[in-house]
């Protein structure tokens, strides 16, 4: 375990009992009526829930920034969390929006996502167009899986169909169960397992992709592996949270710059980091005095499009 | 014994043999399109052959493990690609990769050959070419390869650092090593392998000792130029007549 790991393991060690006393009420064990059942029913599977999704995006972010070789890259570039929405709104439109439906649907909207991916990107003749059919094959899913997406609102069939799709887009942990976490958490898990594999092959490809061919590894292989480690990852987070941006691609700039900027040392700390960002995201979601709460989508939104440019503008003084 | 049979791949090589040795520098030389990069990749195991076969000590390539390959031929490209502002430690570490150790003892010997010791901590982004050309090599050299391919290393170097990793690549060849270079540049060809292939438009124009293969009957019928050599062997250069 490096540096930035442990650092970001203790922040979130810290962060969770924290966040568990944090909200519109700010619960006191000893005095706060129902104290346990606010906790164990209400924030406790909030919590765990955010630090489930926050580590498979930070993962996913760290995972895909080292095959692209490319700082700017995001787990949204392959089409795998449009495609999981895709399946959510589908859900919604036909009015089986249950608490356990929907985030099956979504999770098939996922599998299509990555069954298609496979698919394409998986017949390249020539092993060097392969990252580049990738990415282009996952910007087509996300846009066609985004158009669906668009086609379902302006057809939903009432404003109250309507407006539940477009409320779920943004993403939110709001009352969810421990049945969401357990839908989530061992997919993520696997998800991570997956990415964590992929790590020394990542490293190989800081040299571009010949030359990790050259020391042996499969672009086949590696493929698979972040296919089924973003899909796994990104698509439960969605299934249970909506569409949650932006963290795949802050998470991993943050933690690199803490490490020894080899992508395996990347991913570790970049899910815990992912963790951290989600659950502190939540927290202020929940402690902000609007009338209805901020959507967790929206907030997290709203720091990482700054933040983008911020990079966009440091980058451009560097060049 | 690296062996190319009748190798050919769409319409950059046609029907390429010959057979490599260790324990020799052998440079690729050719006009731009010739298809040396190409051979160079099918030599690797990195590009399939359309048809014929890539021999590496008998075996057929393709039929080798991928990291059975990556531990007999290290492979250098052209491109110098380093994404990630690494160390030069962690750089040089990558070409343990398909051992799946840490090779401590490899990587300081290929950092003490190619003189990058004192840089071991030094992110990539602050070595000058010369240095990062260097690390690139240690990097291959770390793998302990019984070949290294390598992609026109010397191109981007001043005559100081060119003339130093053929130090190091001889110093190889010399242990037994097979070193197998793209080279534009036909005087270091002409001075510093042991054996030269004349590729043109994907044929092998000539295959042998470097005076035979760099005559200047070829030159003039593969790159068009007429030339004359000057100086003794081993230190000839190449002059160029209108």
């Amino acid at each position: 375990m490096n540096r930035a790991s442990l650092i970001f393991a203790a922040l979130v060690a810290i962060a969770v009992p924290l966040s568990l006393l944090a909200g519109r009420i700010w619960v006191d064990p000893d005095v706060t009526p129902n104290a346990v059942p606010i906790l164990m029913e209400l924030r406790m599977p909030r919590a765990v829930l955010a630090v489930v999704i926050g580590a498979g995006l930070g993962a996913a972010g760290a995972a895909m920034q080292g095959y692209l070789r490319n700082p700017l890259a995001d787990p949204g570039l392959f089409g795998i969390a449009p495609g999981a929405a895709l399946g959510a709104v589908i859900a919604l439109y036909i009015g089986v929006g249950s608490a356990i439906l929907l985030p099956l649907f979504a999770l098939v909207g996922a599998g299509g996502a990555m069954a298609l991916l496979a698919l394409i990107a998986g017949r390249t003749a020539n092993p060097a167009h392969g990252i580049a059919l990738f990415t282009l094959a996952g910007m087509m899913i996300a846009s066609l899986a985004g158009a669906l997406t668009s086609l379902a609102i302006s057809l939903a069939p009432n404003a109250f169909a309507m407006s539940s799709i477009v409320t779920w887009l943004m993403g939110a942990l709001t009352d969810r169960s421990w049945a969401d976490v357990m839908l989530a958490a061992p997919l993520t898990l696997a998800g991570l397992a997956a990415l964590w594999l992929a790590g020394r092959d990542l490293d190989a490809m800081t040299l571009g992709e010949p030359a990790a061919r050259s020391l042996g590894v499969s672009p086949g292989r590696l493929m698979a592996l972040l296919v089924v480690g973003t899909g796994l990852t990104v698509g439960s987070g969605v299934a249970v949270a909506g569409i949650i941006g932006f963290v795949g691609l802050i998470v991993p700039h943050l933690v690199r710059p803490l490490t020894d900027k080899r992508p395996s040392s990347l991913i570790v700390p970049s899910a815990l980091a992912g963790a951290l960002l989600v659950l502190v995201a939540d927290v202020v979601v929940r402690i902000l005095p609007l009338v209805t709460e901020l959507r967790l989508g929206i907030a997290l939104s709203l720091i990482g499009a700054p933040f983008f440019l911020m990079l966009l503008l440091r980058m451009r003084r560097a060049a | 014994m690296l062996e190319t049979r009748a190798i050919a791949i769409a319409d950059r090589l046609d029907s390429v043999t010959t057979a490599l040795h260790r324990g020799e520098i052998t440079a690729i030389c050719g006009p731009n399109g010739a298809g040396k990069s190409t051979l160079l990749s099918a030599l690797a195991g990195l590009l399939p052959a359309d048809k014929g076969e890539v021999l590496l000590e008998g075996t057929v390539l393709s039929a080798l493990p991928p990291r059975d390959r990556a531990k007999a031929i290290g492979y250098l490209p052209q491109s110098g690609e380093v994404a990630w502002d690494v160390s030069v430690a962690n750089l040089v570490a990558l070409g343990r990769l398909p051992h799946g150790d840490q090779g401590k003892f490899a990587v300081a010997n290929a950092m003490a050959a190619t003189a990058m010791s004192d840089f071991a901590t030094r992110p990539v982004s602050t070595l000058s070419g010369g240095e990062k050309a260097r690390a690139l090599l240690a990097r291959v050299l770390a793998g302990e390869p019984r070949w290294i391919l390598a992609d026109e290393p010397l191109a981007a170097l001043d005559l100081s650092h060119q003339l130093g990793l053929l130090k190091v690549l001889r110093a190889q060849a010399d242990s037994g090593v097979g070193v197998v270079l793209v080279v534009h540049d036909l005087a270091l060809a002409m001075n510093h392998a042991n054996r030269v292939l004349v590729l043109d438009s994907g044929r092998l124009k000539a295959d042998s000792a470097p005076e035979e293969a760099l005559s200047l009957d070829i030159i003039h019928e593969v790159w068009g130029v007429k030339a004359r050599w000057l100086g003794e062997p081993g230190q000839r250069a190449l002059v160029t007549q209108d």
